[in-house]
């Protein structure tokens, strides 16, 4: 390995985990055999008698509020210097922006490309910033032993460094409502030329927005099932002319689905709500032409 | 209870009165103790059974016996019930009601109708929690954290579930002010600060905590119902209001609350150790004193519960310098009670066994709270299975399995009647083998990188859950012959007279089961609680 290389999360983490483990296994074993020792030697059937009433010992006690007292302090100390690679980010790191909302991701690109799983270039550090719509969510990176809390009108950040390309877990950590634990996407590390030209992909072209990819990548689907079933809202299928009682302001009415009610219920998902769901859909930033082709995708949907 | 043959000198039935409501309207510290018992343990079997159901859940992936939403409610609901229904109140209102007046040589507590009204706040809690359940947009579906903005926009029945909490809180804080006046005001002559015994000095310390901290919770759970009711956008960034502010002030109280919930237990293991070694337990003072810094520092150590919230880096760091300060005292008590172990002549009878299991139990939840005091490690195993193996080695392991301990040692003695010792073993084996199972694999989960509160996984996780649900049922098959025995035991089984366990205490020298009052005739302490030899005993 090259080794000007930078050190990864991961790198600064596990040797710290080891160092805990290790100190933390030790301790077990002392105690465990210490106690399995003095319940066999001095079981009643051998020691009819206690043959001791000694009630303490200074220096004992001393010892052992001093000897565990370093041992936390050392392990404070590697705990916290490796916590403090975790927030430092090296520099020249790129950086991506996490949108965490009930119950998607979506990553965004210094040149406005989107997408729902995180593509990043392997070798290169990441600078994750991480916004939230709604409610608390947390962006969570097994592999990379990065976790932070998506918190909704604050600035928080992690990164991370890829040294293998490779797909990763990304995890929502923090629970966050009925599809929590739907609420996962994946890393894709890729060599840094397979990157280049992902990111330009489909950018800077003349082509359409492709409605079905935006309900996609939007998280439409997470919630809306397109196959009839019901789910946290309404069933996408057949939704095109349907009559469905909502509630408008508090009071109730009838409707029929036309272009006006989809257009206002994506626009403003509280004003028209469908009876017997809940009120949670949050407002999802759309470009005209975006919107347009989301429309003519849902009414396609029989 | 009426059927129950007792002689008619004790508690049961020697004030003439033996109906319900002489129960239910007691002022009997006893007799409160008891109810206390029959309905936090009640409660502790309803969060048993919803626990059972969630391994149930997770043992494939996919949906397995119920959907997401219901999983979220039941894990919920598990939380709040083993938390604010059993745990908190158990130990202080169960074993403090029953034991500790006698310990100290008091007729009973200073303040024996608050006592009364401390259950009773209780109860009305508790039913309000579980009204929550089945009226409105149903159970609550945000865990027992309550966290905003989530629990302020949810739909569910969150306002009366946490204004149930809120009640239950002044039950604390009542009985914790009245444990605190009764053991400065009511101790016997002779019973110096120095004689009281261990579990009376943790209940001591667990009452400061009770009094100090749940006021707090109280404020933060009205600030969530004003939060909802009136959408006063405290917490709400888009109103100027900040999330993170609801996690300080939430754990402000509750990281206090898990010593209120350990400190007990960790003075009935002080108590039945040095019973069951015949020898006196190493180092009383720093025991004692251990207990009132973990209940001084715990209430320090909040912030470790958010180093990755977002909240300032120093504050990561002085929380989890303090979060390393409080493990100390933890700490020397282990190393006390095992030196206690050292040319004894120690019997391995039921109490004894829970006692010397909570041992290793508490130890390895202890060390796995280190890894997550390390602000470095925290990071990756924070808000994962890592997290809830930990605590249900402290919480079940440590508190749990001391609380049977408890039920063991000093029910006999409040029933008069004892349980068989072979089935006693043999559940306790059974539990301590599915609990390791268990929780120790919840741990390596964690490490794995598997979340908490995860309805569904990903297929590399699907081994070890399997395995963890196997070990659920090991546990709750070891439970249900633990609590068949006790429960036929202590109402048909052989009398239990006396001293048999030759404890040195004072609740050991009243009669079996000991009368309303406790004492015949004024008790004077001439001798320390582990002094054997001074009771003409062992």
């Amino acid at each position: 390995m090259n080794p000007t290389r930078l050190m990864t999360t991961t790198e600064a983490i596990d040797p710290i985990f080891m160092f805990l483990f290790g100190a933390c296994l030790l301790l077990l074993i002392g105690i465990t055999a210490a106690m399995v020792f003095f319940v066999v030697r001095y079981h009643r059937s051998r020691a009819p008698e206690a043959t001791s009433d000694n009630n303490g010992n200074l220096w004992l006690e001393i010892v052992w509020t001093l000897l565990p007292t370093l041992l936390v302090m050392a392990m404070f100390y590697y705990g916290w210097s490796g916590y403090l690679s975790l927030r430092n980010v090296p520099a020249g790191a790129m950086e991506v922006t996490a949108t965490a909302r009930m119950w998607s991701w979506s990553f965004s690109y210094p040149n406005g490309k989107t997408s729902p799983k995180l593509y990043v270039p392997v070798g290169k550090p990441v600078k994750v910033n991480l916004v939230s719509e709604d409610v608390i969510h947390g962006f969570f990176l097994p592999a990379f032993r990065v976790k932070r809390d998506v918190v909704p009108g604050m600035k928080n950040h992690a990164w991370f460094v890829a040294s293998k390309a490779g797909s990763y877990d990304l995890f929502c950590s923090q629970y966050c409502g009925t599809k929590h634990s739907a609420m996962i996407s994946t890393v894709e590390a890729l060599p840094e030329a397979e990157y280049a030209a992902w990111l330009q992909e489909g950018q800077g072209g003349t082509g359409k927005p492709d409605g079905k990819k935006l309900a996609e990548e939007k998280g439409c689907l997470g919630c809306h099932s397109l196959d009839g079933a019901p789910g946290v809202g309404p069933s996408f299928k057949g939704i095109m002319g349907r009559s469905v009682l909502v509630v408008t302001k508090g009071g109730e009415r009838t409707i029929t689905v036309d272009d006006a009610y989809l257009k206002r219920s994506v626009l403003e998902p509280g004003a028209d709500l469908v009876k017997g769901f809940p009120p949670i859909m949050p407002t999802i930033p759309l470009k005209e032409e975006e919107l347009a082709a989301l429309l003519e995708y849902l009414k396609g949907l029989k | 209870m009426t059927t129950l043959k007792q002689p008619k000198t004790s508690f049961w039935n020697d004030t003439g009165k033996t109906g319900i409501a002489s129960w239910i309207f007691s002022t009997d510290h006893k007799r409160i103790g008891l109810l206390y018992l029959y309905s936090t343990f009640g409660f502790f079997l309803v969060g048993v059974l919803l626990g059972l159901l969630l391994r149930i859940e997770l043992m494939a992936p996919g949906r397995t016996i119920m959907g997401p939403q219901t999983y979220n409610a039941v894990f919920t609901v598990h939380g709040v019930v083993m938390i604010f229904l059993f745990i908190l109140p158990s130990f202080p209102g169960a074993f403090g009601n029953l034991v500790m007046p006698i310990q100290i040589g008091a007729r009973d507590v200073a303040f024996p109708r608050l006592n009364l009204l401390s259950w009773w706040l209780y109860i009305i809690g508790a039913v309000l929690i579980l009204t929550a359940l089945f009226i409105g947009g149903g159970a609550p579906d945000t865990g027992w954290t309550f966290y905003v903005p989530f629990s302020a926009r949810t739909t569910t029945n969150v306002s009366l579930a946490v204004f149930g909490v809120f009640i239950i809180g002044f039950s604390a804080i009542l009985t914790g002010l009245n444990f605190i006046t009764t053991i400065h005001r009511l101790r016997a002559e002779g019973m110096t600060w120095d004689r009281i015994p261990l579990f009376t000095w943790s209940l001591y310390a667990t009452a400061w905590v009770q009094v100090l901290a749940t006021p707090i919770l109280a404020i933060t759970l009205v600030l969530v119902m004003s939060e909802r009711i009136l959408g006063t956008g405290l917490f709400d960034p888009a109103k100027g209001g900040d999330p993170v502010m609801y996690q300080h002030l939430f754990w402000i109280y509750s990281h206090p609350a898990v010593y209120i919930m350990i400190l007990p237990a960790m003075g009935l293991i002080s108590d039945i150790i040095p019973v069951f070694s015949r020898k006196p337990i190493f180092g009383y003072k720093m025991i004692a004193f251990s207990s009132l810094a973990i209940a001084a520092a715990g209430s320090l150590v909040w912030g470790h519960h958010m180093f990755t919230s977002g909240m300032s880096d120093t504050a990561v760091l002085v929380f989890s310098f303090l979060t390393f300060i409080v493990a100390i005292p933890s700490a020397i008590k282990v190393f006390n009670w095992v030196s206690t172990l050292y040319k004894g002549s120690i019997s391995l009878e039921a109490p004894m066994l829970f006692a010397l299991s909570f041992i290793l139990l508490f130890s390895i939840g202890g060390l796995s709270g280190l890894i997550l005091g390390a602000a470095a490690t925290d990071v990756h195993v924070h808000d994962t299975h890592f997290v809830v193996g930990h605590f249900h080695y402290v919480m079940f392991g440590g508190s749990g399995f001391a609380f049977f301990a408890a039920m063991h040692y000093w029910l006999p003695k409040f029933y008069g009647r004892r349980y068989a010792e072979k089935p006693a073993v043999v559940g306790w084996a059974l539990m301590f083998t599915g609990f390791n199972i268990l929780y120790f694999t919840m741990q390596v989960l964690g490490m794995k990188g598997m979340p908490r509160r995860y309805y569904d996984y990903l297929p590399e996780f699907a081994n070890l859950n399997l395995v963890a649900t196997i070990g659920s049922w090991i546990l709750a098959a070891g439970l249900v012959i633990m609590l068949v025995n006790l429960f036929r035991g202590l109402l048909w089984g052989a009398p239990f007279e006396g001293n048999p366990w030759g404890g040195a205490t004072l609740e050991w020298t009243v009669p079996t089961p000991p009368p309303t009052e406790n004492f015949l005739e004024e008790p004077v302490v001439t001798h320390g609680p582990y002094d054997f030899k001074g009771t003409g005993k062992p």
